[in-house]
């Protein structure tokens, strides 16, 4: 039973936890995820460590509330344990020898582009952020990436915050403008990490991607989180979560993301072709 | 006077139109009368060839000896100074292959029911007997145990009965290894396996799961900070083969391990379990060895209306215990041999609905001895499934030996040990079980996990 010392909600849907974890938060790197079970009866899920702290022994989780495991977890306060949580799992992001990042992140895949941005930003790289949203209310993390990023430019969908529009948006311009970056990092919806690398891929600015595929044991015994990565199988939990944004098979990884969609959220003996009808 | 029946005792089962719609166990197990008829058959030759097929070399006409006397627990001791866990070996073990591929009563009719026997006595010990052991007196030494499967619970087992201090270390949240998250519950129970993690844990072995070695904690950690004077690595091979074959990415492809721990370890087959299984109607399990036949069969008890084995050599080839082979069948599971899909074909979904086989012909032996399926010229055909499992085999995760400097591994990703004690490149590390030789079985991990325990005692004591 790992402690929960801190809850606090970040937005409507999102929160975050603080969780008694010392082993582990002696080995955490920026890039590496935990995998936690709420309850005994719960799920296994990734979640990827948005901060830790070493000398305190405790490891931070955001997460968004998106169906039935997620809801298990934040159905525990503050003072209460969660039942297992394990890690540092999958490899840290590489930030050695970068000078000039522009980090880019989107929604819930903020709190996972925070400790990067702090961590590159330690190392003395100077540190673009780029962080979108859907609107004000679901900014989140706002000071925290200030304080760690030379510049940051806040995008949301509708403009009711900072700028409106979409993180390639600011990508681009900053990229024509000679913003010369070694690289870009993005973590975010597959959807927006595609279109980064659409972006980047014009310019050929190295990008690395944080994917964030369904799995289960997180050691790779399953074979569930497995990605295409330049025409070959890979493991996310073991050779990833980072992998070469020209290289991942987005359309594939989009598709097998959407496996369980129908189950997490209502229907769970829906067949797998009924999905579409069952989410319209 | 023996019995001469030529067929073994049959074992009591449940009615496979029954069974193929629960997750209860299959056999029921003899009953003391059988077992002593059964034991009976034995011939209690001199030169027990029995013996020479069982890897741990069980004393086997010993033990059946005592049962035909109906001195059950005497045959329990017999079996206990070889085998750690016999009721596990009884339900599970080759035993075709092994001690009674050799059994002289097996020349004319059947061979004697080694496997039920041991399944018996060992059930009979569990239910019979109150087994809480002594305490060992503690020798002062402390060993690790990367692994809670079949091979680390036996070194663990051995070392504590010694007087190590041990722990095991172990990835997933429950003990037990491919006995809890691979071989299902109705044809291993999921409660024997627990039985024996506790009867570690009353010897005072410390198990600590959530603890993925490599990263929270390294081997260099272990032996250093920890304080651990030897480390045996039994961390299995887990990691699944796929094909590479268009459209294995489908949603509907599971490896079997992925659809084996959905149903297995986080119990999708119990009504409210939290974890997602799809629901099938057509499934093709590709494969044609245990953890295939387990897929097949957990795939049948979950509603699948049609359940297919595809599997590119004959029938005869199957490497799956005969038994798995003869249950699958008679509770409907239809094998397709001779045929290797080529594509897995996808809806507008991205889900699976059929795939595209061949039909093989077995050619010249290959280096394994075994004939080499090759295609049949323009016999392809559309196999109509929505789920797919591949069963194709799989080999060690790299996280041991990517963080272990010095540790050699082959190119299979198999930690290399040199020879049967188990020491590998690493002066007092010790490696065995599917680590070390890739997937192969229960008996040989225990196995591995004994020769190691004197190999790590002998090396410790020699110290001082
Ligand atoms: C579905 C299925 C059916 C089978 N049926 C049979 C059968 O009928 N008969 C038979 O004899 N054999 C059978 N086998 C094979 C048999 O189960 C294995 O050979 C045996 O379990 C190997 O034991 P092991 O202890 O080496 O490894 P495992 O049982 O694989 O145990 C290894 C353990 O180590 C853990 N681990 C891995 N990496 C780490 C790490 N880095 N840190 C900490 N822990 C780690 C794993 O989580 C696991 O619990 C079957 C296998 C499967 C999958
Ligand atoms: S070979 Fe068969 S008959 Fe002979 S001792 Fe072994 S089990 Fe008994
Ligand atoms: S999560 Fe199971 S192999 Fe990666």
């Amino acid at each position: 039973m790992f402690k929960i010392v801190k809850k606090r909600a970040l937005n409507p849907t999102v929160s975050e936890m603080v969780i008694e974890a010392p082993l582990i938060a002696k080995k955490a790197q920026p890039g590496q995820f935990i995998i936690v079970r709420a309850k005994a009866d719960s799920e296994r899920i990734p979640l990827t460590i948005a901060g830790y702290d070493r000398a305190a022994g405790t490891v931070a989780i955001i997460y968004q509330i998106v169906g039935g495991s997620t809801m298990q977890l934040d159905s525990l306060a503050e003072g209460e344990s969660v039942q297992d949580f394990v890690g540092p799992l999958g490899k840290a992001t590489e930030i050695e020898g970068l000078k000039n990042v522009c980090v880019v992140g989107g929604g819930v895949g903020c709190a996972i582009a925070l400790p990067v941005a702090r961590a590159l930003h330690e190392a003395g790289a100077k540190v673009t952020g780029i962080v979108g949203f859907r609107d004000k209310n679901l900014v989140i993390l706002e000071e925290e990436f200030a304080a760690c990023c030379d510049e940051l430019i806040i995008m949301t969908d509708d403009g009711s915050h900072g700028r409106k529009g979409v993180v390639t948006l600011p990508l681009e311009e900053k990229i024509q403008q000679g913003a010369n970056f070694d690289e870009v990092i993005t973590i975010g919806p597959l959807i927006m990490m595609k279109f980064v690398v659409g972006v980047t891929k014009k310019y050929n600015v190295k990008t690395v991607v944080s994917m964030n595929p369904i799995m289960v044991d997180g050691t790779g015994m399953c074979g569930g989180c497995r990605l295409t990565v330049g025409g070959k199988t890979k493991f996310a939990c073991v050779d990833g979560p980072d992998f070469d944004g020209f290289e991942v098979d987005f359309a594939e990884a989009m598709q097998r993301g959407s496996m369980y969609r129908e189950f997490e959220t209502h229907a769970r003996e829906a067949a797998c072709n009924l999905l579409k009808a069952e989410v319209q | 006077m023996p019995n001469m029946d030529l067929k073994k005792c049959p074992m009591p089962s449940q009615e496979p139109n029954v069974r193929n719609k629960n997750f209860k166990e299959v056999a029921l197990g003899y009953t003391p009368e059988m077992a002593v008829n059964e034991a009976k058959r034995c011939l209690q030759c001199k030169n027990h060839p029995c013996r020479s097929g069982c890897p741990v070399d069980i004393d086997i006409p010993g033990f059946i000896a005592q049962v035909a006397e109906g001195s059950f627990e005497a045959a329990y001791q017999v079996l206990a100074a070889s085998s750690a866990l016999p009721a596990v070996c009884g339900r599970v073990c080759p035993q075709e292959s092994q001690c009674e591929g050799k059994c002289v009563r097996g020349i004319k009719g059947e061979p004697v029911a080694i496997g039920r026997l041991e399944r018996f006595v060992a059930d009979w010990h569990r239910e019979n007997t109150d087994t809480t052991p002594a305490k060992p007196t503690p020798n002062g030494h402390k060993v690790a145990v990367v692994g809670a499967g079949p091979s680390g619970l036996t070194c663990a087992g051995d070392l504590a009965k010694l007087g190590y201090q041990v722990t095991i270390y172990e990835a997933l949240h429950v003990a037990g290894g491919v006995l809890m998250y691979g071989i299902p519950e109705f044809r291993l129970p999921k409660a024997i396996v627990q039985k024996e993690v506790n009867g570690l844990k009353d010897l005072g072995v410390d198990i600590e799961t959530n603890m993925v070695i490599g990263k929270v904690l390294t081997i260099d950690e272990l032996m250093g900070e920890y304080g651990c004077e030897a480390v045996y690595v039994a961390s299995g091979a887990g990691l699944p083969r796929f094909m590479d074959i268009p459209g294995e990415s489908l949603k509907g492809v599971y490896s079997a391990n992925e659809y084996l721990t959905r149903v297995n370890l986080m119990k999708a087959y119990q009504p409210g379990s939290r974890t997602p299984i799809q629901k099938s109607h057509a499934v093709a399990v590709v494969g044609g060895g245990n953890v295939a036949m387990d897929a097949a069969r957990c795939a049948k008890r979950l509603g699948a209306e049609t359940v297919y084995i595809v599997y590119r050599r004959g029938m005869a080839e199957l490497p799956a215990r005969r038994e798995e082979v003869e249950h699958a069948e008679e509770e409907g599971i239809i094998f397709k041999t001779l045929c290797n899909p080529v594509e897995v074909l996808g809806d507008e979904n991205g889900c699976v609905k059929g795939m595209t086989c061949v039909e093989m012909e077995l050619g010249e032996p290959d280096a394994s001895g075994r004939r080499r399926p090759i295609v049949k010229q323009g016999s392809e055909f559309t196999l109509e499934v929505d789920t797919m499992i591949m069963s194709l085999g799989t080999s060690p995760n790299p996280l041991i030996r990517s963080t272990t400097p010095g540790l050699d591994a082959d190119k299979h990703g198999c930690i290399i040990t040199n020879g049967p004690d188990g020491l590998t490149s690493r002066p007092f590390v010790y490696a065995g079980g599917d680590a070390v030789t890739g997937a192969a079985t229960v008996i040989l991990a225990m196995g591995a996990g004994k020769e190691a325990a004197k190999a790590i005692d002998a090396a410790i004591q020699a110290k001082q």
